[in-house]
């Protein structure tokens, strides 16, 4: 499958993936098949992913424009994208480009990554820096896509965006459900078969 | 009867033209090869400049350099991105160059970041794949296209809305520039180029979408050096080609 990982954190997964795992990484800077992250000293000048780390080849890496590379978006041809979130709504509406006032660096490719994907996963800490939930009823925040988000991993829990609402599928070792609950700013779903633990 | 011989006359003289044998031989294509001084003369205050590049790879460097020498005043830039503070298309904004930013993201510059909080840059913000079909569009001679991207967010703003098979699209107007700044990584006189890896990004798209196209280059080849079918971009819409001589930092690997 073809994957986009959204600047910041989910950028990471990509040292956890095992090696020969079969997955296509698309950069939205135009590279199809990217290879791992390599520390500058050993960095080609001209080969950087979106978000500017230096990256490298694999064997059926390609490089393409900006018009290529979004048409691969919008098409639907990019099977899966996970990026990170400010807020995410009951709905699935995600925010994430902008705090108005306080923090504007754009949207880059994150409209068209959320609207288009086939599938949209949210990888965020489950509350902001001051605590606050950031997955909420309604977003207060300028939306990056409205009802685009599949699923959202945190470090509490793990849960879907159905048509119903936010469905808790997994919690982690460490919290209760109740803690999750409280730590949540939308109704959450809480099915009668046994939640997963991780 | 007159008309009968005009028309013999033209049969006459297409008879003439040289053989596919002879085609080889004919004087080859024009040379564009200029220096950088030259080239960059010709962008005055108030022009549109469109400048290559995501992040280094792909950003002119030099021919940004020569435009603030140049000092050109009242610019606006169309660019995916800022650069860094301290880098590339910054060096324009510190000099107080440009009055207008069209782009996707800044967010690797907080010197563009604080300029447009303190309201002395006006930017304007795109989605990025939208800012480069816009270009395409402006490129390939259309009035502007039809997108869903974007619809219920902020982006839509003052943006025409028309329905498409029962969806709501935003109409996004074509972006066209009197200058395009260019980084090829290889040219030939005639302008045709090709890219390095995650280099060639926008540059293809605003080499189509410019009045007045203008490439540095790494490497300059000989005509018939790059083979036809690995051409990025072919020479026709190119207008000056400035090869380089040793590249300067800039173009290096960030450390960050």
């Amino acid at each position: 499958m073809t994957v986009n990982l959204g600047i910041g954190l989910p950028t990471l997964l990509v040292d956890y993936l095992e090696e020969g795992f079969p997955v296509c990484l698309h950069s939205e800077n135009g590279i199809a098949g990217q290879g791992p992250a390599v520390p500058f000293e050993r960095a080609d000048r001209n080969l950087i992913d979106a978000g500017g780390a230096y990256v490298s080849v694999l064997p059926g890496t390609s490089f393409f424009d900006s018009a290529t590379s979004f048409a691969l978006v919008r098409g639907g041809r990019l099977d899966l994208t996970i990026l990170g979130a400010l807020e995410v709504a009951g709905n699935g509406d995600l925010a994430n480009w902008t705090i108005p006032g306080r923090f504007t660096p754009g949207v880059g490719g994150g409209m068209e990554l959320a609207q288009k994907a086939r599938r949209v996963v949210v990888l965020c800490s489950h509350t902001d820096k001051r605590g606050q939930p950031k997955l909420v009823r309604q977003c207060s925040l300028p939306l990056t896509a409205p009802a685009c988000v599949d699923r959202i991993y945190t470090d509490m829990a793990v849960i879907d965006i159905e048509p119903e609402g936010m469905v808790l599928r997994e919690i982690a070792e460490e919290y209760g459900i109740d803690e999750v609950v409280a730590a949540t700013g939308a109704p959450l779903l809480i099915s009668e078969d046994e939640i997963g633990r991780f | 009867m007159l008309r009968w011989v005009v028309v013999r006359q033209e049969a006459g003289s297409r008879q003439k033209r040289p053989s596919g044998q002879a085609l080889g031989q004919r004087k080859p294509l024009i040379d564009k090869t200029t220096g950088i001084e030259k080239a960059i003369e010709c962008i005055p205050d108030g022009a549109t400049v469109m400048v290559g590049g995501f992040g280094v790879p792909g950003t002119p460097f030099c021919l940004i350099d020569e435009l603030v020498r140049r000092n050109s005043r009242r610019l606006t830039l169309i660019k995916n991105d800022a650069n860094e503070a301290g880098m590339g298309v910054d060096h324009l904004l510190q000099n107080g160059q440009v009055e207008r930013l069209i782009v996707s993201h800044i967010g690797l510059n907080p010197h563009a970041i604080e300029l447009m909080n303190t309201g002395r840059l006006a930017v304007e913000f795109c989605a990025q794949g939208i800012l480069a079909e816009r270009i395409r569009a402006a490129g390939a001679g259309l009035q502007g296209l039809l997108t869903d991207i974007g619809v219920e967010t902020l982006l839509a703003q003052g943006k025409p809305v028309y329905q498409v098979d029962g969806r709501s699209c935003l109409l996004e107007t074509p972006l066209r520039a009197d200058i395009a700044l260019i980084h090829a990584q290889r040219a030939d006189p005639f302008g045709n180029l090709t890219y390095a890896a995650s280099a060639r990004n926008f540059c293809p798209l605003m080499a189509m979408a410019a009045r007045t196209v203008i490439v540095e280059t790494e490497e300059l080849v000989g005509l018939g050096d790059i083979a036809p079918e690995a051409i990025h971009t072919p020479g026709p819409f190119v207008d000056y080609v400035v090869p380089l001589g040793e590249l300067t930092e800039a173009y290096g690997v960030v450390s960050r």
